[in-house]
């Protein structure tokens, strides 16, 4: 199972938790300070996008997020359980609407994971998608109990 | 932390001073303060980002809005923020050739082009 595990209605303001609890375990992790900034902003972008699409679809079903240390490494996945339709179709439905929302802005979300994220993996089906980002750990020194 | 906003008007620019966080739940507001402002017919705008903690890609989908609406007027949209963090977000988009970003409010005002 993920190290930490973290399920939320689709709504806006779940998403800062979201990624304040996902820069606490990557952190904890051993990702680099210097990096955290960049866990939190690509954590944030595909929290934000699963719930646009949740939103968007009319889908009840939480949000999920796994946050799973392994060993030199940390990975993070944020599901979803829209159906994927042709990213097209998506961004009309999206802009229609609301016509004032940017019709790129999922897009421009995906392309600020991508441009963050060296390691990254975007699967997508007709029960969901899923989004798997992966950063390299340092071990953290010989763990101290309190 | 929460999105502050506060705006300032130094001759024909209008400041927008924004603060804290900038994500899919606190966009809107910025959103509804950038078409109140051009509504009111204010059209050349700059916004001041170094309070700014967080931006993601629905703050930067606001402000290109803001940008659109602005130019609708040929208006001015400028950017001040001198924040790694903040302008890397610009860069990986491409944005940074789309706004003008000023490293002060000064500049921003003082700017024609």
């Amino acid at each position: 199972m993920a190290t930490v595990e973290l399920r939320f209605s689709a709504l806006p303001e779940h998403v800062r938790t979201a990624r304040l609890v996902a820069a606490a375990v990557a952190r904890r992790a051993g990702v680099d300070e210097a990096v955290l900034d960049e866990v939190r902003l690509a954590v944030g972008e595909a929290c934000s996008r699963a719930v646009g699409l949740h939103q968007i679809g009319g889908i009840t079903a939480p949000v999920k997020v796994s946050l799973i240390e392994e060993e030199k490494q940390f990975s993070i996945e944020v599901g979803d359980e829209a159906p994927h339709a042709p990213t097209g179709v998506r961004t009309a439905a999206a802009a229609a609407e609301d016509p004032d929302v940017e019709a790129e802005e999922d897009e421009m979300g995906l392309a600020v994971i991508s441009g963050l994220v060296d390691d990254v993996e975007v699967t997508a089906g007709e029960h969901g998608g899923l989004i798997r980002m992966t950063w390299p750990t340092t071990p953290p020194p010989t763990a101290v109990l309190p | 932390m929460d999105l502050s906003l506060s705006t300032e008007t130094i001759g024909d620019r209008t400041i927008v001073r924004v603060g804290g966080e900038i994500d899919v739940y606190t966009a809107p507001k910025l959103r509804e303060q950038l078409v109140e402002l051009v509504n009111d017919g204010s059209f050349h705008l700059v916004v001041d980002m170094e309070g700014v903690d967080f931006l993601d890609s629905t703050g930067l989908g606001v402000l290109v809005g803001g940008l659109k609406r602005v130019r609708a007027h040929e208006g001015s949209l400028r950017l001040v923020c001198n924040q790694e963090r903040i302008l890397k977000i610009f860069r990986i988009t491409g944005l940074t050739k789309v706004f003008p970003i000023h490293t002060s409010v000064e500049e921003a005002v003082a700017a024609t082009d």
